[in-house]
């Protein structure tokens, strides 16, 4: 009657030799297709080298000049254009420039990628209640598993460097973008989509036409969350070779530097604000319709 | 108007549910819609629909919350699929019609108007009224000239760049209604299109609605829970209840003679003076004198045994006379009863026209202690409308 007082578990040579079949099978599983793996990847990588290093080429001035018409563009403010400005003045007067650009780059790609694959997950799963309940669980493991646990699977298979990183990124930013692209569509109102379906809308006119322009608050909301979601992530990249403004911050944790790490999270933190503000002005810009009158 | 059919629905039947088909039969023993769901989970929505709509008639479909209206309307383009039945339109039948055909039919044959306006918020309002052509892929300038003419047709010149969120109800709705307008779609489906809005406005777009029937000539099906929208516009009404068909038929019928108390309490609190007209309501003239001499006419009077006459000859309607000026006229000096009746001797009473609403001529026919003649337009004694008619069919139990 052990059972009653102790917990019946497993003894401790099965769990090992569970833990080792699946390590062993996954590591089977990476010798295997590691390389193609790897070389499926090639592309992406031989794109985020080419966009980094063109980040960096690109001298400092033009840099902030380009990133300052990017956000008057978006948000027609002059107020945000000129803090902008300023903020990455100050990151580069504090020695912060070349990570900043190597994190901008990555957060640049992760997101327009979490974008794009993000999107027609969050459609396929708005136009099917089969799909959604599938995916919402699997959205939830990877919003709520610690980042750390992912990392190893990615590293095993990859190794470390950008690749994997941007992997981990997109794995943690990614759900935002789909959930808010999911709920956005069944949210559009019922009579409006009625009123398309009446005048003989084909289902590819009604997404374009109707169900995403409608759904584009809650997708923006979605996608901004994302952005800051891969910046927070940005730290825990590092630890696996991306470079950026995670790198400095990880030294400072092991080596205690306190005013290292805070400069470099206060550029993380501007690099946050201006992500932020900047699609939150655009996305407000482009729904100047629900305005008007209340 | 022509009376060809021009949609048909046959024995159709909706259920709401998982398993809809496996209650029909229960539906057809008789079992009533509280207790199939309550039995069974399941909804009927619709229960055996049989209507013909003929070309180029307003028909209204009403009933109370909830009877299976707009369930009704969204099978007529099969927004919704009918459990069972058969929907014909043009004698096409649409539920054979597949993915593409389907879209065919709806981008040409019909269009909606919904309750809530269903405008896409996204688009400026000459955009939402070139939705259907755009959809159809007419070129933008095209569209957008023909969906111009529109707008300014339901009177809204000049709108065409605001969005919608910055007009009102009203003018949202006629944007509603030029989009509908915009496709040349023959059937108009409107699904309680005024119902959002307030009464003044709600009467304007009613009055705006008939004005465009007369030019349009379209086939409108109707709907709404108000009566007297329904006798103000529709040819025929249709009364639902519980997804059931209660009675069909003309205005005047659904006021007059109620097929059961549910379409009784329906019309009771209905303001009849507006709804009725006096050819609903008149009565033949039995008095009616056919002579042209003041003798013959006296006579003819006292065979009817009323004190008063209508004077009708070749050419219409005359006049009305009474026997106390006639036998005057006879007992005086300079006349006898072979002379003719002139015009002199009628009485100066005013007619009515047997169109008028009963509203128009209350003051008249309660002003007079004698029934009023009842004249149309080309002069024709119709009938004769008294103050006890008036009084019974504006009186609430008919
Ligand atoms: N999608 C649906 N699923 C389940 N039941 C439904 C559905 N749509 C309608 N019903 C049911 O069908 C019946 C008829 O609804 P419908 O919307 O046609 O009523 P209505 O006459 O248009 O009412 P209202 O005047 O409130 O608009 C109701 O009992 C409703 O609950
Ligand atoms: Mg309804």
């Amino acid at each position: 009657m052990s059972w009653f007082t102790d917990f019946p578990e497993l003894s401790r040579e099965t769990l090992v030799s569970i833990r080792k079949s699946l390590d062993g099978a996954y590591r089977g599983f990476s010798r295997e297709y590691g390389e193609n793996i790897e070389a499926f990847f090639d592309p992406l990588l031989t794109f985020l080298v080419w966009f980094e290093k063109l980040l960096l080429a690109t001298p400092w001035w033009l840099m902030i000049g380009v990133i300052a018409l990017i956000t008057h563009l978006a948000a027609r403010s002059w107020r945000l254009t000129i803090g902008v400005i300023i903020a990455l003045f100050l990151i580069g007067l504090f020695g912060m420039w070349e990570d900043t650009m190597s994190t901008l780059s990555i957060i640049t790609v992760s997101t327009l990628l979490s974008i794009g694959i993000g999107i027609p997950i969050g459609i396929l799963m708005a136009r099917s209640d089969r799909t959604q309940s599938i995916v919402t669980p699997a959205l939830d493991v990877m919003q709520t598993m610690p980042a750390f646990v992912y990392l190893i699977p990615v590293v095993m298979l990859l190794g470390i460097g950008k690749i994997p990183g941007l992997i981990a990124v997109i794995i943690y930013a990614i759900p935002p973008v789909i959930r808010l692209t999911n709920l956005g569509i069944r949210l559009v109102d019922r009579e409006v989509l009625e009123a398309a379906v009446s005048y003989g809308v084909s289902p590819w006119q009604k997404l374009w036409h109707v169900q995403l322009p409608l759904a584009m608050p809650n997708i923006m909301a979605g996608i901004n969350q994302t952005i800051m979601m891969a910046l927070a992530m940005v730290v825990i990249a590092s630890m696996i070779g991306v470079a950026g403004l995670g790198q400095p911050v990880l030294r400072s944790i092991t080596n205690q530097y306190f005013a290292l790490g805070l400069f470099n999270g206060l550029a993380i933190v501007v690099l946050a604000i201006i992500f932020d503000r900047v699609s939150q002005a655009y996305a407000k810009r482009s729904q100047a319709y629900l305005g008007g009158r209340e | 108007m022509s009376t060809q059919n021009f949609i048909e629905i046959k024995s159709l039947y909706k259920v709401f549910g998982p398993k809809p088909k496996s209650l029909i039969p229960m539906i057809q023993a008789g079992k009533g819609k509280q207790e199939l769901l309550e039995e069974t989970g399941h909804t009927v929505g619709l229960n055996n629909i049989n209507l013909d709509i003929k070309r180029g008639e307003i028909f209204v479909i009403m009933g109370l919350s909830g009877s299976g209206k707009s369930t009704l309307i969204r099978h007529f383009n099969r927004i919704i699929d009918p459990t069972e039945g058969q929907i014909l339109v043009d004698g096409e039948d649409v539920l054979t019609l597949d993915e593409n055909s389907l879209r065919e039919f709806r981008r040409s044959k019909m269009s909606m108007v919904f309750q809530h306006f269903g405008l896409m918020p996204h688009h400026s309002v000459i955009d939402n009224v070139a939705f259907g052509l755009k959809i159809q892929g007419v070129a933008k300038n095209e569209r957008l000239e023909k969906a111009k003419t529109w707008l300014a047709d339901v009177g809204l010149e000049g709108y065409g760049n605001q969005y919608p969120s910055q007009l009102s109800g009203g003018q949202q709705q006629r944007v509603g209604l030029a989009r509908a307008l915009c496709t040349d779609a023959e059937i108009l489906l409107m699904d309680e299109a005024f119902s959002a809005l307030d009464p003044l406005i709600r009467s304007e777009m009613q009055d705006q609605l008939i004005e465009l029937q007369e030019k349009l000539h379209k086939t409108i099906v109707f709907i709404t829970h108000d009566l007297d929208e329904a006798l103000r516009l529709g040819d025929r009404i249709a009364i639902l209840k519980d997804g059931e068909l209660v009675q069909v038929g003309e205005p005047k019928e659904i006021l007059l003679q109620p097929a059961n108390d549910y379409v009784e309490a329906f019309v009771r609190d209905v303001n009849r003076a507006r709804a009725l007209t006096v050819e609903n309501v008149m009565k033949p003239p039995v008095n009616r004198i056919t002579t042209s001499t003041i003798g013959e006419a006296i006579e003819q009077m006292k065979a009817t045994s009323k004190e008063y006459g209508y004077v009708v000859s070749n050419e219409g309607f005359e006049g009305t006379v009474l026997q106390e000026t006639l036998e005057k006229a006879v007992e005086g000096e300079d006349c006898c009863a072979e002379d003719p009746l002139t015009d002199a001797l009628f009485e100066t009473v005013a007619e009515i026209s047997p169109e008028s609403l009963l509203e128009e001529v209350i003051p008249e026919t309660l002003d007079n202690e004698r029934p009023l003649p009842v004249v149309d337009e080309s002069g024709e004694l119709k009938g004769v409308l008294s103050r006890s008619g008036l009084a019974k069919a504006l009186g609430s139990s008919v």
